[in-house]
């Protein structure tokens, strides 16, 4: 078998803001001294003008972000994804979203595979948070190949943006001539027994599972569900309807994240048997990340067998 | 314990934190060592606590508020008793009371979780109103990172602290001029800091943050100021005891090798 690729998302990002500042002098790029971790120091390398690291002070370069929208700019501010949220949110939650300014909101660390630092650098409620915030749009990209093209969208789309990157290199799930388009899940693969929707590091699972599950007989849909918010209600109704059961699996907490966006689709249209796959309201630990991932149940496996409890309870 | 003493205790304590770390393979060298003579000073001599009870309500408090410098709290817990040195060597691994940044609900002796920089002081103010609340005689501790005092939470809780006339609360700023992404001054100055704290109302002194002696005599001092918390500016080395750290801010979030580890263990002999 072929070694499988792994691309970090975060140097995804990292390019893709070369190539943005390169094309937009309104482009310009704010950091929270972990520009290293974030590759937004690439940027600044190239374009020192129109990078400004705001040192440790994640609150208050949110608000200068949003100063710098009002005045035309396009600001990527980036941080951890546990300090770059939470540590901010009402300023988040006002001076970018309320006021509806158009401020790119990047973070690298999220969930658990952050790994040995532990709880404290551990995101696990970001995508509940910003799920909640009225004007914000919400992308976890599954792979490399989707955080580009994820950039790109947030940055030639007006308003306030949030895009979940990892410390962990990703596989290449998707292809270079993948469309991606905001708002839209995708099916990566068809099945007629069960519907698996993913987001972020979580997809590559569902996709293991499905090939376990296949290998069993049992045929699943997979759906890569890379934007969290606005959630595509179609695509998850046409699953449940021709499937008839749904597991949901992400790196977040299940409460307030992905799962509970499809639950909320479903439980106003068309309620089937689910299940959501997720962290069980827990903090984080130190470990591995792939210690963490079998330790919180966030692996192919769980989802496995979230698939065939889920069947069973049609 | 003697002024010897307490050096020979600090290099104990590197010592460990370059063996848990190379052991870790993970975590920060830099910043665990540049507060490593404070906290030494604190455990081995000037606290009163009593690590077989640790929740004995009359103890001092200790706060990391720069949780990254977990490694130099946790050696100095382990020399004291709260624990045994052997767990030294499970840090940051699955299942661990030895968390990557300290987590009271794991380790006996951690008075805070901490390792979201910016929150210690505050923790550190309530622990220290309480004290006068309950007209208690324990002191609070607490150490902060020069780059970690960039966070607006940190003069919020220096107004609060002075504004309550905290002179129970004694905080230390590790000076070793760096954070992350490089010198302090090209990031988001500080300077001039002594003023800053200063203005906010705080008694402050300035020391060498790894002579033993200047450590103590400011400690004392602070004891002796009446109705204002004090603040001790602690100019420190990052990576302080291993000569290919020290100031090489490489090292900030990077652990040694196996082959470091050994060059700088033989440094520290
Ligand atoms: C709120 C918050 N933002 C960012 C980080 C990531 N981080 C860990 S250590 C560090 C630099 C700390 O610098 P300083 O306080 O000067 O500590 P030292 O140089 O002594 O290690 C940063 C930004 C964090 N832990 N918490």
């Amino acid at each position: 078998m072929k070694e499988e690729e792994l691309v970090g998302t975060r140097d995804a990002y990292g390019k893709a803001l070369l190539e943005l500042g390169r094309d937009n002098k309104q482009v310009v790029v704010l950091d929270s001294d972990v520009s290293e971790s974030t590759r937004t120091k690439w940027f600044a390398k190239e374009f020192p003008d129109r990078f400004f690291n705001m040192g440790i002070a994640e609150a208050n370069m949110m608000g200068v972000a949003s100063g710098l929208a009002t005045c035309g700019k396009i600001p990527f501010a980036s941080s951890f994804c546990e300090f770059g949220t939470s540590r901010c949110y009402e300023q988040i939650k006002l001076s970018i979203c309320w006021a509806r300014q158009n401020v790119k909101i990047v973070v690298s660390h999220a969930g658990i595979t952050v790994g040995e630092d532990g709880a404290s650098h551990q995101a696990i409620d970001d995508i509940a948070l910003m799920r909640g915030l009225p004007n914000m749009t919400v992308l976890v990209p599954c792979d490399a190949i989707e955080t580009k093209k994820a950039v790109f969208a947030a940055a030639t789309t007006d308003g306030p943006f949030y895009i979940r990157l990892a410390r962990a290199k990703f596989p290449l799930i998707l292809k270079d001539d993948y469309q991606f388009k905001i708002g839209k899940g995708v099916v990566l693969r068809e099945g007629k027994e069960a519907t698996i929707i993913a987001c972020g590091l979580m997809v590559k699972q569902a996709l293991l599972a499905h090939d376990t599950l296949s290998r069993e007989g049992i045929s699943v849909m997979v759906i890569n569900m890379s934007t969290v918010k606005p959630i595509d209600k179609d695509i998850i109704i046409k699953a449940a309807k021709e499937t008839g059961a749904i597991v949901t699996a992400e790196e977040h907490t299940i409460i307030g994240g992905l799962g509970s966006a499809v639950a909320e689709v479903l439980v106003e249209s068309n309620p089937v048997p689910m299940k959501r796959i997720g962290i069980l309201d827990r903090f984080g630990i130190s470990g591995s990340p792939d210690e963490l991932l079998k330790r919180f149940k966030l692996t192919g496996e769980d989802i496995h067998n979230a698939v065939l409890e889920v069947i069973k309870r049609k | 314990m003697e002024i010897y003493e307490l050096e020979e205790k600090a290099k104990e304590v590197r010592r460990w934190i370059i063996k848990m770390l190379a052991e870790a393979g993970s975590g920060h060298p830099g910043g665990s060592l540049s507060c490593v003579d404070l906290i030494t000073c604190l455990y081995f001599k000037v606290m009163r606590h009593d690590p077989k009870n640790p929740k004995w309500q009359d103890r001092d408090r200790f706060i990391l508020s720069k949780g990254h410098g977990a490694p130099a709290l946790y050696a100095c817990l382990a020399l004291t008793g709260y624990f045994e040195v052997e767990r030294l060597m499970t840090l940051r691994k699955l299942d661990s009371i030895l968390q990557g940044h300290p987590d009271m609900s794991f380790t006996p002796g951690v008075e805070m979780s901490t390792g979201s920089l910016g929150q210690g002081l505050s923790v550190a103010t309530g622990m220290a109103i309480s004290g006068k609340l309950d007209k208690k005689d324990y002191r609070v501790y607490v150490v902060l990172g020069d780059g970690e005092i960039q966070e607006g939470q940190i003069w919020e809780a220096g107004m609060a602290a002075s504004h309550y006339r905290l002179d129970n609360l004694t905080a230390f700023m590790d000076y070793n001029r760096f954070q992350i992404d490089g010198l302090i001054e090209n990031v988001i100055g500080i300077e001039p800091v002594v003023d800053k704290w200063k203005s906010f109302g705080w008694e402050v002194l300035e020391i060498d943050g790894h002579r033993i002696r200047e450590i103590l005599d400011a400690i004392d001092t602070a004891k002796r100021v009446k109705g204002r918390p004090t603040m001790i500016i602690a100019h420190t080395v990052k990576g302080k005891g291993v000569s290919f750290m020290e100031g090489e801010n490489r090292f900030h979030g990077v652990a040694p090798t196996k082959e470091e580890r050994d060059r700088a263990l033989q440094e520290l002999t």
